[in-house]
Order: C-alpha cells, then structure tokens, then sequence
C-alpha cells in the first residue's frame, strides 16, 4: 500500500506546486507590465482626483509593499477567494461560477464528438484511398480559423438551410453547431495520431500473430491496435483540452454563447485584471486535474505501465 | 561544380522527384499560390482593383460581379481589394513572429544545449509547460496580460511559437556537438567557440528553418484569431481575420464578406504546411 500512498502525496504536491506557480506568475506578470491599475480600472474617460485614486488604491491594498500584497494575495487564494472583478463589482468565483456551465456543456459534447468522429475514421477508413482523402480533410480543417469553419456552419446550416436555431441558449439545439465547431479541429487532430498509433501498432510482429489466429481487420483495431493508438492520444489530453479552452473563446464569439469564453474576452478588453488572474489560475487546476486524470489512465490502457504486483494478481485469477 | 556538390544536388533532385505524380502536382499547386500571396503582401497596389478603404454607401452589401469580383462591404467597400491589401498585415505577422521565434529559439536553444545542467534544465522545464498548450491559448493569455493592440498581438504570437524552436535547437546542438565534422574541427585545433559557431549553428538554423515552413501557419492561425476577437488590428485596417468578425454580423444577407477573408487564410495555412512537410521529407530524407 506504501507506493500507492507515496505516489498520491507526489501527485498533490504537483498539484499544490503547479498551482502556486500559476498564482505567483500571474501576480507578477501584472506588476511587471506598465499602466497603473486603478487609472487602468476607471477607464480612459474618467475625471477622477488623484485623491480619490489614493483612496481606491488603499482600499485595494496596492499602496502597501509588494511582499506583503504577494503574502496577503495567496492568503486570500487559499481561502477561495479571487478577489473582486474591477468592471462587474462582484467576486470573481461568482463571476466565473455562473458562466463556467455554459462553457463545461459546450466543451464536453464538443469531446464527445470528437472522440466519437476520431474513432469513426480510425476504424473505418481502412483503405488506402479512403486514408487520403481522410488526411486532406484533417489537413484542411487543421489549416482553417476555428471562427471561419464556425462562419460557414452557421450560414450554411443555420441561415441558409434552416436546420438548426441561429443563437440564444433556451433552445437546446442551439448547442449542436457551436459544439460541432468546436470538435473538428479536435478531432482531425485526434484522428491524426490514433491513426499514427494503430499504424505503427499494425506494423509490429505481433499484428500479424494475431491476423494469423484469423482475426479480421475490424477485431484486430478494436481489440489490440487501438489501445496503442489511445496511449498515444492520451499523452495529448492536455493540449486537446487546452484547444477546447482556447476555441471556446472564438466559438462563443461566433455563436454569441454566454459562457467563460466571453468573460475572458471582456476581461481582456476591459483589463479587468482580477478575473484575468481567476481564469489563470482557473485554467492552471483544469490542466493539473486533467493530467492528474491522465496519469490514472494510463495503466488502465497499457498493461506494462501496473505495478508489478497488481499484474501478478492479474494472472492468477 | 564539385563531385560532392553535385552527389549532393542529385540526392536532392531524387528526395523531390520520389513523391507520385498528384503529390508533386499539390507541392507545385502550394508553392504557386504562396507565390500569388507574397505578391498581393509585397506590391498589393498591382493586384488590388480599388483602394481597400475607399467607402461607398450607394454600392454597399453588393453581391460578386465584375466590378468587384468579391462582392463589397456593409461601407461598399471592395471586399476584393480588401483581402489583397490584408495580405501584407495578416502573412506578414505570420512571418515576422516566426521570424523572431526563430532566431530567439536559436539563441537560447543552442545555449541551452552547451550551459550548465540546472540552466538547461530549467529552460526546459519551462518549454515542456508551455509546449502543452496550443499556441493560441499561450498568445491569448500572453496579450491578457499585456493588454490588446496590433504590436501586443505580434508579441503573444512571438512567445507562442518559441517554444518549439527552443526544444528543437536544443536537441540539434546536442546531437551535432557530438557529430564527426565537429570532431574533426576540434581535433584540427579549432578553438571550441569558433567550432561552435561555425559547425554547429548552421546546422541548427537549417532544421529550424524547414520547421518554421510549418509554424508560419500556425502563427497565421494565432494571429487570425486574435484580431476576429478584436484584440488586434482595428477598423477599418484590412486584415483578414477582422473582416471575418465583420462579416458575421451580416451573414444572413452578405455571405461574401466572411467567406472570402476565410478561404484566404486557410489557402495560406494549408500551402505553407504542404511546403513545409515536404521540406521535412527531403530533409529526412537527405539525413538518411
């Protein structure tokens, strides 16, 4: 039981390391870039008096020394608590809390159809024709903006033929074309290296044991290449989920989704620094949780990856 | 010509010609219309038929004709002309910022690969964080902290793209630290510095320079996104991914102004990674 306990105390302190490093870039990053943060938070149109931004200042804490604002800002972390956004007056965990559905809805079932469609074209797409044909097309939607393939979908699937409402969020269909925009560019990437994998796997001696043993090509992919092909895949986990993160900002643009895609973009615009450093840090534990997952996944696909003992129990049941 | 520069020309001739017939036809098709596109950046005013800010109320929201072969914009602007003089801002922050990319991966690649363990180490530790994310999400949280603006765009994609060229120098010095000419170099007396620059460096450079192939279009990609969020360049600026967030608001009427801007882009991307992947596969195939 020893190495099992020892491995989940490594994990946490990663976690616990990862999330601090975030937290400590992003406190520095803003001190380091010009602009004073109150002139910046009023906005360029505002007549205030230097007093009254003396005041704002000392009520933010920004006049003490900079140690003891980094000291007290990873208090207040460690409570939960983000701080309050300059534009919207309310606390960032609330602002990023009533968004973050949309965003989890959205992205979940973008996965869904991406690894459903990788999959599709990995078990499917056999020949040599059909592979081609395949890598063009991943090519391309690797090559197009995510916003633009959003654009056609819309114009063609929306406007044009009328299958699926424009935008607005009550309807639950509207969620199909922002999703499906959001998975392609996922799943050409997906499908590229499963591809990759199973490739690779068939090329090994022991594809050929089993095609001997009479397995067709469907079984031999479905039972033994595939696997080799999802290691692969899942050693992109966290880039895939960072592409998602980083589409949702452009799909909820395109599709005027409410969601966290559109608080980062306002965040952005209106350099509202507190919910910038939230969606950081917000982003950081979505990485460090998905690798977590990750590497609890891995001996579950690759058997050699097991603790020893664990394989030889394997055996003799 | 000397024997070993014309084996070399031969081997290269061959890499290129073993590609079949319809995969040459792609390369060449890739390279012609890169060709149209440093055309349309470099001299735009030749292939542009009107000023690409010249607004006209009266001929706005045309569809495709001869006058304007793009149709025009919600100002009657040609849409046509619009995407011409788009180039220039829109390849030309491809460019620049993997331009930069590379020379500032090189730099501290190479030195990364000669300097002390914990140096090294610690570069790479930080390229290994930021390689796991696309380089889209590193520029957009790179231009949240700097703020939005055309030259903080340029800067975001800049350190989006680092990385690889960081990881890839680093390996290359490594490997080429240790391969025969290199050796010899030293064994001749060659001090080691001007070893270094001379036989290493160029080394470096070329197989950065068959991955920048690659990473200008995905710096295209990084770039293009940023401005349709509207962080980047401004109206009325051409640049092609601000007339696609233009153009989504009159989609229903005016399908022409996004779907031209879009086919533009995505003709750059996808030649510029066909040239490159097939500069890497003569590459590879000349290593071998």
């Amino acid at each position: 039981m020893k190495p099992l306990l020892s491995r989940i105390a490594g994990l946490a302190a990663s976690v616990i390391i990862v999330l601090w490093g975030a937290a400590t870039l992003a406190f520095l990053a803003f001190r380091v870039i010009p602009g004073d943060p109150v002139s910046v938070m009023l906005g360029p149109q505002a007549q205030v008096s230097e007093a009254v931004k003396d005041g704002i200042r000392a009520e933010l804490g920004l006049d003490r020394p900079p140690l003891e604002q980094y000291f007290s800002y990873l208090g207040q972390l460690l409570q939960g608590n983000l701080g309050e956004s300059y534009q919207l007056r309310m606390p960032v965990t609330e602002v990023i809390g009533r968004q973050l559905g949309a965003t989890v809805q959205l992205t979940a079932l973008a996965l869904v159809i991406a690894v459903v469609l990788a999959l599709a074209v990995a078990l499917f797409a056999r020949g040599r024709v059909s592979r081609g044909v395949v890598a063009g097309i991943e090519l391309v939607v690797l090559s197009s903006p995510v916003f633009w393939i959003g654009i056609l979908l819309l114009s063609v699937f929306a406007f044009g033929l009328g299958w699926f409402p424009v935008s607005g969020t009550r309807n639950p269909a509207t969620i199909i074309l922002p999703a499906v925009t959001l998975a392609l560019p996922v799943a050409a990437l997906l499908g590229q290296v499963l591809r990759d994998g199973i490739e690779a796997a068939e090329r090994q001696p022991w594809a050929t044991t089993v095609r001997a043993r009479g397995a067709g090509q469907v079984r031999l992919t479905a039972h033994h290449t595939l696997r080799h092909g999802a290691a692969g895949a899942l050693t992109l986990a966290a880039y895939l989920v960072g592409s998602l993160l980083g589409g949702a900002v452009l799909v909820e643009t395109v599709f005027a989704r409410p969601g966290l895609g559109r608080v980062t973009l306002s965040a952005i615009t209106d350099r509202d620094l507190p919910v910038i450093t939230g969606i950081i840090l917000f982003s950081a534990l979505v990485f460090v949780v998905v690798n977590l997952i990750v590497e609890l996944l891995y001996p579950v696909l690759d058997p050699r990856l097991r603790p020893i003992d664990a394989r030889v129990r394997e055996v003799r049941t | 010509m000397s024997v070993s520069a014309r084996a070399d020309i031969d081997r290269r001739v061959r890499v290129s010609s073993r590609g079949t017939g319809p995969r040459r036809a792609l390369l060449w098709a890739a390279l012609a219309i890169l060709a149209v596109v440093a055309v349309m950046a470099l001299f735009p005013q030749l292939v542009a038929t009107q000023d690409p800010l010249r607004t006209d109320v009266r001929a706005a929201l045309e569809p495709p004709s001869a006058a304007h072969l793009f149709g025009t914009d919600q100002s009657g602007r040609d849409v046509f002309s619009r995407v011409v003089h788009g180039a220039g801002r829109s390849v030309g922050i491809g460019l620049l910022a993997t331009a930069l990319a590379l020379v500032i991966g090189l730099v501290v690649g190479t030195l990364s690969g000669i300097a002390p363990r914990a140096v090294d180490a610690t570069v790479m530790r930080v390229t290994d964080v930021l390689l796991a994310f696309p380089e889209f999400l590193v520029a957009l949280v790179v231009v949240a902290i700097l703020g939005p603006g055309p030259t903080n765009v340029a800067i975001a994609v800049t350190i989006a793209a680092v990385p690889v060229y960081v990881r890839l120098a680093r390996v290359q010095t490594r490997s080429l630290s240790l391969a025969e000419h290199v050796e010899a170099a030293r064994i001749l007396g060659v001090p080691a510095m001007r070893a270094f620059v001379r036989h290493v460096v160029p080394g470096v450079l070329g197989s950065l320079s068959v991955l920048a192939t690659i990473g200008i279009g995905s710096s295209i990609l990084a770039a293009a996104g940023l401005s349709f969020l509207g962080l980047g360049p401004t109206e009325p600026s051409p640049e092609w991914g601000l007339m696609l967030s233009g153009g989504r608001n009159v989609l229903v009427t005016a399908w022409w102004i996004a779907v031209f801007p879009g086919v533009a882009i995505t003709l750059t991307v996808v030649s510029a990674t066909i040239v490159g992947r097939s500069l890497r596969a003569g590459a590879e195939g000349r290593a071998r």
